[in-house]
């Protein structure tokens, strides 16, 4: 231990490098890849402050614009069109993989750790002072970066206009001209083969719960098959007796004289039945 | 506290996210932890550039900070375009090239 860095900058390591850590292993072990998204811009925020810290201010705003800004936004975007519900399964394709890479992190760690604690012990934190001079951080970044590192930067827009290109081809999809029906069309369709045109009645409208597996009461009083959605067991909340007078005169059906019953859809008791 | 600091957490982040590529399946989560393993290595070259003086470290830094963004793009493309084919996003699934 050669060189104490300075006070402040060791609170900030403390307190930033635990929730760094926190963010890395939440992310690692959370089985909702969204809560995984949400770890990792925690650690990439804490990165961030940490190169503010570390003389490279234009760096910890282009990790917090760049990285927790764009690429993690991307990531959620690609969560959401992929589905949420994709979580990982906890199926063990090999067995043993994950003691195994457990360990083999382990070890990993502790290697690298020691060695680079062995290694650095004697590192000095020379400082930026001397090459930024007067000019600050983002003019001496920009001075080497269009000079010395002219060329790379030139391949690097070369890159950028590939990976766009290439996102592109990937992620098109071609639809042959035509294949794609017109609203026109599909109102004709709709039409001409179905035999209920309009809209079918909502679940719950007029019943007395909000629910989808509850079904619409028609004016009759009779629960409405068609306002089920389909895999869902329908049920029957109340069936308080409705002050409809239908006890009293039958199926309006009834009341209006008509021969037939009133055709399909169950009966009014049907449903009523103890489930 | 000395850099050294800097330099193990780093190497520890790093780890995590070499495990993590290991045992997680979705290959969104993959992904992810592979940047994390990116941001690790730029915490260590922003932290050597202190340390030596010198405003390259910086600089490789931003570089792999701009391939990063270019191979997340690609990367997400090509797992939606595996998605749009075999419905899922899993690593486990896209074996057709096994055998």
């Amino acid at each position: 231990m050669t060189e104490t860095l300075s006070g402040g900058e060791t609170v900030v390591f403390w307190v930033l490098g635990p929730i760094a850590l926190a963010g890395a292993l939440g992310m690692v072990l959370s089985r909702n890849a969204i809560h995984s998204a949400l770890w990792l811009v925690n650690t990439m925020l804490a990165l961030g402050v940490f190169y503010v810290v570390q003389e490279a201010p234009f760096l910890g705003a282009v990790q917090i614009i760049v990285y927790t800004g764009a690429i993690m936004i991307l990531f959620l975007f690609v969560l959401m069109l992929v589905g949420r519900d994709s979580s990982d399964s906890v199926v063990e394709t090999l067995r043993g993989q994950r003691v195994a890479a457990i360990v083999l992190g382990l070890g990993f760690a502790a290697l690298v750790g020691a060695g680079i604690a062995r290694a650095t012990q004697e590192l000095t934190a020379t400082g930026l002072d001397a090459v930024q001079g007067e000019q600050g951080n983002i003019a001496a970044i920009a001075e080497s970066l269009f000079t010395d590192y002219l060329l790379a930067f030139e391949v690097t827009s070369a890159l950028l206009i590939t990976a766009a290109v290439g996102a592109m081809v990937l992620a098109h999809i071609e639809r042959e001209p035509g294949s794609r029906q017109t609203q026109k069309e599909l109102s004709r369709a709709r039409f001409l083969t179905s035999e209920k045109p309009q809209t079918l009645p909502g679940p719950g409208v007029f019943a007395r719960a909000n629910s989808v597996a509850v079904p619409a009461i028609l004016p009759d009083g009779t629960p409405s098959e068609a306002s089920l959605a389909t895999g869902i067991e329908p049920e029957t909340p109340d069936q308080m007796p409705r002050p409809t007078g239908r006890e009293q005169l039958g199926t309006p059906d009834a009341a209006l004289g008509t021969l037939d019953p009133a055709p399909g859809g169950p009966a009014a008791g049907e449903w009523s039945t103890d489930r | 506290m000395t850099l050294t600091y800097y330099l193990v957490l780093a190497a520890i982040l790093f780890t995590i996210g070499a495990v993590g590529v290991l045992v997680r399946r979705n290959a969104i989560v993959v992904f992810m932890c592979v940047e994390l393993m990116l941001n690790s290595v730029n915490l260590t070259l922003v932290t050597f550039a202190r340390a030596t003086g010198t405003i390259d470290g910086q600089i490789m830094a931003f570089f792999v900070m701009v391939v990063a963004a270019a191979e997340v793009v690609v990367g997400l493309a090509i797992i939606m375009s595996i998605y749009r084919t075999r419905r899922s996003a899993s690593v486990d699934d896209a074996n057709l090239l096994k055998y």
